[in-house]
């Protein structure tokens, strides 16, 4: 009776923990839940420009907008021209350089090569009005333009190759009483547009992130939390957080997915303690590019082919130019799977006059690795090609690309590359040999938006697996799943195996025996068959 | 020939509970280990935790037990008839003798038993648990925002916990094989499932047991 009574309370208490086991009901998150009620609250502006008497007025130039801007906003112009997006360089401390100024006056890169002679086209990125050469006044106040930040009326453009001014046909009295806090298709009217098209650089800041799906950002979507970049990129005194590493340098003043959801934001332990050595993006950006194809090559050495003396252009079957004669051969790409890299949040970069180290140049080195306790798994774009350099003197070389006509030794006019870089390199005052070549190229861009939705986030097994797992190319660690100790692995399987062999074949004799002894036994009892049996 | 109840019921439910855990551990554990894919990496891990926490506090009674019960006793080493239960398995078992030693409730394993059951207990469980302990809390990250179990290197946890794994394979096999070696070949395990065994009179120890009657 108390057997039968422990027995059935055994059974229960197994049966529970059981359920408890298989069955998992998804647990309410507090924390998330938190987060988006606070991010639901939009502030509501506390000024309404268009009934400030200082903006009721024809505005001849962009730089009267700025000065009735200034008119109340007295010192702000102190803080934008303090930013990075004004000064187009941040001074940090960089491994093997000492202070180092870096930022889009002088780092190269593997897309439309660099800014030096260039300005003129180049500025339409730059927060300013007139930048038409490096030697741009960064102390006037009234060239700052603070429309490309802060019109919401989505009627700013900056026109092309304009130094930065605007478009002729933007109405700035319209924009100026329109203005209030950047949203997407103000920052995106840059970031999404880097190297000369939507999408061309970062791959994971496409246009389509204005009005997406929250399939393709789970933060931006229309249909989720409808989040401007301003919410995570928050700006005090124009101070704006988050940087990107191709033209950054340091691990400071950085926007980071712990700063709202904190470094332990899952419910099941296991999760958060991946966050140690892998940045959330690692697993919550399953690919880039969802939306429009990115750049994931660019070959400068094809540039410069002509038909019938003209230059042209091809397209692919997505409609991506492959060729254009002014910029050489692309591979673009959709829906990309990243690399991953490890990174330590401090990087280096090939500034105009380095000398080649080594080939591919390496256009910004992402430091880190596995035996720096620092440094996390990150998910990155590879962009690769190939650009021009001095033979001699062993660089890259800055050439002019832009020019207003046919003549001024501009690539983009001329085609001749030997007057290019003559050209650009007198601009940037560097020394040229006059013998060029072609030399190989890459470029490590961190992948940090374009986030899915948890669902759809990197499976356990996408790692941890023997072959062709997403972390295959990243070793000298131990990963579970994908790395055993061979030599153990092969002893254990023939240990385990040749105990089974041995006990079966001792299992073998012992029946071989028997049958044996059965036979002897059955062969006497058949002797004494003439006695009565028992 | 007399009835013995040799197995507690307290020992049987260790016993089978453990085997079972030990067993789901394995099959888990080497699919962590990359070995094959039966119920997909996430769901062997997380099978794999639960097991292990279950086995741990299964350790913790039985631990209890031996020690509050005395049964501990029965796994003291001797190398007294060891050479000859050796022997017995190597050539006696299959001229048909009998075992060299006899089993009784006062002493329920062989010289061989004691051995190797000591390293099992005191070498092999130790060694598993603690590098799966090691394993399971690699990277913790604790209340102080501190990393726990870092600078020990995962790979070599890894061995150890694999060795410990490997080794517990191969008890298994040459365990089952064992108990049927017994008087019949399931009469050990009907023991060891009813508690009771058919145990041959033993003079000596009858002896015994009339000096403490």
């Amino acid at each position: 009776m108390q057997r039968n009574l422990i027995f059935v309370i055994l059974v229960v208490i197994i049966a529970l923990v059981m359920v408890n086991i298989l069955h998992r009901d998804d647990n309410y998150n507090l924390k998330l839940e938190e987060l988006k009620h606070n991010y639901a609250l939009k502030a509501v502006p506390s000024v309404d420009h268009s009934k400030l008497p200082a903006l009721q007025k024809e505005f001849k130039t962009p730089q009267e907008v700025t000065e009735a801007c200034l008119s109340c906003h007295t010192e702000t112009h102190k803080e934008v021209m303090a930013s990075s997006h004004w000064n187009w360089e941040r001074a940090s401390y960089v491994e093997g350089r000492g202070i180092s100024s870096a930022g889009k006056k002088n780092v190269m890169n593997n897309f439309c090569i660099g800014t030096n002679s260039n300005q003129q086209s180049c500025a339409k990125c730059h927060i300013g009005y007139g930048m038409t050469s490096s030697q741009f006044d960064f102390n006037n106040a009234r060239n700052v333009d603070c429309m490309v930040c802060h019109d919401n009326s989505e009627e700013y453009l900056k026109g092309a190759s304009m130094a930065g001014y605007p478009d002729r046909t933007v109405n700035l009295e319209n924009v100026a009483q329109s203005v209030g806090s950047p949203r997407k298709s103000n920052c995106g009217s840059c970031h999404s547009f880097g190297g000369g098209g939507n999408n061309v650089k970062h791959g994971d800041l496409d246009v389509a992130l204005n009005s997406c799906s929250r399939d393709v950002d789970v933060h931006m979507g229309a249909n989720g939390m409808n989040m401007e970049c301003v919410a995570c990129h928050t700006a005090k005194n124009h101070n704006i957080i988050g940087k990107l590493y191709s033209v950054s340098s340091d691990n400071t003043n950085r926007a980071t997915c712990e700063q709202c959801h904190t470094s332990t934001p899952h419910l099941r332990e296991v999760l958060n303690r991946h966050g140690s050595r892998i940045a959330c993006q690692t697993c919550h950006i399953p690919q880039y590019a969802k939306v429009n194809s990115t750049k994931m090559s660019w070959k400068w050495s094809d540039a410069g082919k002509l038909k019938d003396g003209k230059p042209y252009e091809e397209e692919d079957s997505l409609g991506n130019h492959n060729y254009m004669s002014i910029k050489g051969s692309f591979v673009w790409e959709r829906n990309v799977k990243p690399d991953y890299i490890w990174f330590n949040g401090t990087a280096d970069h090939y500034l105009l006059g380095d000398s080649i180290q080594s080939i591919p140049v390496k256009m910004n080195t992402l430091n880190g690795s596995y035996n720096d306790r620092h440094s996390k798994i990150i998910p990155v774009k590879i962009h690769v090609g190939d650009q021009i350099y001095d033979k001699v003197y062993n660089r890259l070389v800055q050439p002019k690309l832009y020019g207003d006509a046919e003549g001024d030794s501009a690539f983009w006019k001329d085609f001749n590359w030997e007057k290019a870089v003559a050209a650009g390199m007198k601009t940037s005052g560097l020394k040229y040999s006059g013998q060029y070549g072609f030399v190989e190229t890459v470029m490590y861009w961190p992948v940090n938006h374009m986030v899915s939705p948890k669902e759809q986030s990197v499976s356990c097994a996408e790692c941890h697996t023997r072959d062709n797992g997403r972390l295959a190319k990243l070793t000298g660690f131990y990963l579970p799943g994908r790395d055993r100790n061979v030599v153990q692995d092969s002893i254990g399987i023939w240990a385990f195996f040749l105990t089974l062999a041995a006990v079966m074949g001792h299992a073998l004799i012992r029946i071989f025996v028997l049958i044996r002894r059965n036979k002897y036994e059955k062969q006497i009892i058949n002797y004494d068959d003439d006695k009565p049996t028992e | 020939m007399r009835k013995v109840y040799i197995y507690k019921g307290f020992e049987r439910f260790w016993h089978w509970t453990q085997a079972s855990l030990i067993m789901f551990l394995a099959v888990t554990g080497f699919e962590v280990h990359g070995s094959y894919s039966i119920f997909g990496f996430e769901k062997a891990t997380e099978y794999h935790r639960v097991a292990s926490w279950m086995l741990i506090g299964l350790l913790i009674f039985a631990i209890f037990w031996h020690l509050t019960t005395g049964e501990w006793r029965q796994y003291i080493p001797t190398t007294k008839q060891l050479k000859e239960q050796i022997q017995f398995y190597i050539s006696g078992i299959f001229k048909g003798e009998h075992h060299p030693t006899q089993k009784s409730e006062l002493s329920k394993l062989n010289p061989l038993q004691r051995l190797v059951y000591l390293g099992f207990k005191i070498i092999l469980i130790p060694l598993t648990t603690t590098s799966g302990i090691l394993y399971m809390l690699y990277k913790t990250i604790d209340e102080n925002n501190l990393i726990v179990i870092e600078d020990y290197p995962l790979a070599s946890i890894a061995f150890w916990h694999t060795m410990g794994a490997i080794l517990l394979m191969i008890f298994l096999v040459v365990h089952v094989y064992m108990t049927t070696t017994g008087k019949t070949p399931t009469s050990n395990i009907n023991a060891m499932i009813t508690g009771y065994e058919e145990l041959e009179e033993n003079e000596n120890e009858n002896i015994q047991n009339h000096e403490t009657k």
